[in-house]
């Protein structure tokens, strides 16, 4: 074999594995959604948030080296009502004065199967922050990926709803968390 | 001879919805009015309950009635006012069953399924969507107050049954024999 060929060889390796290293940096905010399911006097009660973002390095084939920053803005709440929504931005719920923003920023992503991975990372909220886990299903399509998964959130780690909110006979402590991003390859 | 009464059971139901009614119609004023708490959603909550079991007990008591016919109304009384008497409860009837289903169905489009007791789950007929749950608040309200005047003329009429006619129109709905 002549130089000429092991260069292609080399070359054609290369851009094989360049193909499969496509790294995901953003997501696509209109194509993007977060949930959230909560149980009030036993009934399940949907809410959503609007206005979030997230910054993304991941490369499905090198999730250890995964990081994602997620910024969260919480006044963007629908929490199932126009007096739930009043409610929630004050002091006792996420006093969004104060705390504008929910954050969380990973610490690690590990694979679990295939198109199946787990992030933990630090989650802020209130001016606490608390250890989260995450599954989620990572679905390439392209240059563009879906992205979904859920976690429950404990309201009482992160003061959310306190006083007169603070027992959980009216409003349950688990809150179920559902996300779904569309995210985007860099180009 | 033996004067016609209403069964046992038609006037157990008759008392026991009258007090549950008045005090739904009490409770909804006063929770409506609420600041947003924890007290004003387990209200809420209870206040749906209690208007399930309302309608239950309504459906229990049109299907007694179909067995159990009331006892005629009294023979003094002209054609024009039997009538008026049968539209009047005709009436209470119909509101007894459209104010918890409107009921139901607003908290449907609200976005707030009703959970009966919070185990059963009643399905929701409606999606949510704030202009329909709107306009069945509104709904909701004016089969209460539409309600309130039907059944002020209700008691009003069972006084002057008792009063004026004195005849046993009013005595046959009584708990208690009275003579």
């Amino acid at each position: 074999m002549n130089i000429k060929v092991w260069a292609s060889v080399i070359g054609g390796l290369m851009l094989a594995s360049g193909a499969q290293a496509t790294e995901f940096t953003s997501i696509q905010n209109d194509k993007s959604s977060l949930h959230f399911v909560y149980k009030q006097m036993g009934v399940p009660v949907d809410g959503s948030f609007n206005k979030f973002n997230a910054q993304l390095a991941f490369d499905p084939s090198k999730p250890a080296n995964a990081k994602v920053d997620f910024e969260l803005n919480l006044a963007s709440i629908d929490a199932g009502s126009d007096e739930a929504n009043d409610e929630v931005s004050g002091k006792s719920w996420f006093n969004t004065k104060v705390y504008p923003k929910a954050t969380f920023a990973s610490t690690a992503v590990k694979q679990l199967a295939a198109n199946r991975y787990e992030v933990s990372g630090k989650m802020t909220i209130k001016g606490r922050t608390q250890m989260i886990t995450a599954p989620f299903t990572f679905t390439p399509q392209g240059n563009t990926a879906k992205v979904d998964g859920s976690f429950v959130l404990k309201r009482s780690e992160f003061a959310i709803g306190e006083g007169m909110w603070a027992d959980f006979g009216t409003v349950a402590n688990e809150i179920q968390i559902n996300f779904h991003f569309l995210a985007n390859a860099s180009k | 001879m033996q004067k016609a009464r209403y069964t046992l059971t038609a006037i157990a139901i008759h008392w026991g919805m009258a007090i549950l009614l008045i005090a739904l119609f009490v409770v909804g004023l006063y929770m409506h009015e609420l600041k947003f708490s924890p007290l004003k959603l387990q209200i809420y909550a209870w206040h749906k309950w209690a208007g399930v079991t309302a309608f239950i007990l309504v459906m229990l008591r049109l299907a007694w009635r179909l067995k159990h016919r009331p006892p005629a109304l009294p023979w003094t009384m002209s054609k024009m006012t039997k009538l008026g008497a049968n539209i009047g409860h005709g009436m209470l009837y119909l509101l007894m069953i459209a104010i918890p289903l409107s009921g139901w169905l607003m908290s449907s489009a609200k976005g707030f399924q009703t959970v009966y007791f919070g185990v059963l789950p009643i399905p929701d007929l409606l999606s949510k969507d704030k202009a329909i749950g709107d306009a069945l608040e509104a709904v909701h309200m004016i089969l209460n107050y539409s309600m309130a005047a039907i059944l002020v003329g209700h008691i009003g009429a069972a006084i002057k049954h008792h009063v004026v006619d004195k005849d046993d129109v009013l005595r046959r709905m009584l708990p208690w024999r009275a003579s």
